[in-house]
């Protein structure tokens, strides 16, 4: 018998706040993370802008022991222990465990190691200083390394795997997570993602000329989703996590529910029809969202708020273009629509679970954030949609189900489907 | 450098890798690494390359096994300073 599984826990490291409590007031006032770096001006980029964490490297303390914290370099490692961490505490739990939590997994993906900090690895291999590497190099190479950390801190006993499936990756730890309870393999499970755009991947995305390059001058204007002038996409960094519970089991211990899952469907376009390395096949994207809307036994037509991919590109159009033909809406009877990545920039593989940790507080709180810098909507999304679908300032609704879905480069689409919990 | 102080430098480069900082004030040559101070064996690699780079000498793979308690470390590392 399946199981229903509920959200009893988030935790965030967002470049517009760290900790929930900021996060939700930057989202409420659409409040840009996105910030003018030097160093890419320096590096000659054309992309200078990037949405980073205010981060207090040191404030890993407060979850991790000395010894750990000490030759801790990878800075998506320490974004996911903290948005993980916050997320275990968030849902009532202790850290502190004599034997293993037999009952609990964790999922959190990532995309690539911090390759800032492998450059000193690879600088003493090639001075033949091999010798002086020490202990703590593989740990937090591996893709692993996010995981091992997080699992390794709490004592988790169940399934224990790091995803990665580029900018689908949170929202597919979302997934597999969500599975791992419905049929019955664990109670809690512990998901999420991390990234941290270091200059060499922010370098190479910079080269395949995707990025947003024409308002370096105005940072908080440069990540514009939906709008005429998106001229691509602003990279982010940063991290979120979510407890899963068995719904009997949050129930048993009296615990503050924010939401169900309540179906999700995740798949690839097979890069073809249209979809390659880098485009999406419109079939597997719309049929990712009808997947999700069967899975999750609802009616499209109940679907309050989309929070969409919208990276702030070309795509954005063909994005909705989608969704209108997946749920059958269109016009002023499509639901409300948002972009996070407007004030965030597009955080990678930690895009979905920083974006989903978003949904579960606009359906807690009962609003749909604001889309920022969409002074000019993009004329090809207004022929789809009514204008009054895309929030310019906060909307303060009852959002009863969510969509959330996200696409990735070799053509992957995951999509998720989130409720108010409602015991019936 | 004699043996006491190799010791209160030694003292310095295991803080990092034990959170027994009882055990590592009343350090004394018959101290385990592993077993006292609660080391993670793994973490030996590391303390042994922060003794290469504190005292500037090579500790080769052999005497790195004998690095076991306090005493054998000072040993390794005295021989090795004398050696220079």
């Amino acid at each position: 018998m399946s199981r229903r599984v509920v959200v009893t826990g988030i935790g965030v490291v967002s470049p517009n706040g760290v900790g929930v409590p900021a996060f939700l007031d930057a989202i409420q006032n659409g409040t840009s993370g996105i910030k003018f770096m030097p160093l890419y001006e320096e590096l000659n980029f054309s992309c200078r802008v990037a949405g980073k964490p205010d981060f207090i490297w040191e404030d890993l303390k407060k979850y991790i022991s000395e010894v750990t914290f000490h030759g801790l370099k990878g800075t998506n490692i320490g974004y996911g222990i903290t948005a993980a961490m916050d997320a275990w505490a968030d849902a009532g739990f202790e850290y502190d465990t004599d034997e293993p939590r037999w009952d609990t997994g964790c999922i959190f993906g990532n995309s690539v190691a911090d390759t800032e900090a492998m450059k000193n690895v690879i600088t003493k291999v090639d001075n033949k200083e091999v010798r002086k590497l020490g202990s703590r190099v593989v740990e937090q190479a591996m893709n692993s390394g996010v995981t091992s950390y997080i699992s390794g801190r709490l004592g988790l006993g169940g399934m224990i795997t790091t995803n990665s499936s580029a900018c689908a990756t949170g929202t597919q730890a979302i997934m597999m997570g969500y599975d791992q309870i419905k049929w019955g393999a664990s109670k809690r499970m512990l998901v999420g993602s991390s990234e941290y755009v270091d200059p060499y991947v922010y370098g190479a995305f910079d080269s395949m000329r995707v990025l947003s390059r024409k308002f370096n001058d105005q940072p908080e204007r440069a990540s514009r989703p939906m709008s005429a002038t998106a001229g691509g996409f602003v990279p982010g960094s940063g991290a979120a996590a979510l407890i899963l519970e068995d719904l009997d089991y949050a129930l048993d211990r009296g615990a503050r529910i924010y939401a169900e899952i309540l179906g999700a469907s995740s798949n690839s376009g097979g890069q073809r029809g249209g979809g390659s390395m880098t485009a999406p096949n419109p079939a597997g994207v719309m049929k990712s969202v009808t997947d999700a809307v069967t899975a999750a036994g609802i009616d499209p037509d109940q679907i309050d708020l989309i929070s969409g991919h919208l990276t702030a590109t070309m795509a954005d159009k063909y994005e909705i273009q989608n969704w209108t033909k997946a749920l059958n809406r269109s016009g002023k009877n499509f639901p409300l629509i948002n972009s996070l990545k407007s004030m965030i920039g597009h955080c990678l593989s930690a895009a979905g679970s920083i974006e989903s940790v978003a949904a579960i507080l606009q359906i807690n709180h009962n609003f749909a954030h604001p889309n920022i810098n969409i002074e000019d909507p993009n004329p090809g999304i207004l022929e789809l949609i009514d204008e009054g679908c895309i929030p310019l300032t906060a909307v303060k609704k009852d959002i009863n189900i969510l969509a959330k879905a996200n696409f990735g480069f070799g053509d992957v689409n995951t999509c998720l489907i989130f409720s108010k919990f409602n015991n019936k | 450098m004699n043996r006491t102080e190799i010791l209160d430098e030694l003292k310095k480069i295991l803080a990092p890798y034990t959170l027994d900082k009882e055990q590592l004030a009343a350090v004394n040559e018959e101290t385990d690494l592993i077993r006292d101070l609660k080391i993670n064996s793994a973490n030996l690699v590391d303390i042994i390359i922060d003794a290469e780079e504190k005292y500037n000498v090579e500790i080769d793979y052999d005497d790195a096994e004998k690095m076991i308690v306090v005493g054998s470390c000072i040993d390794v590392i005295e021989s090795r300073l004398k050696a220079q």
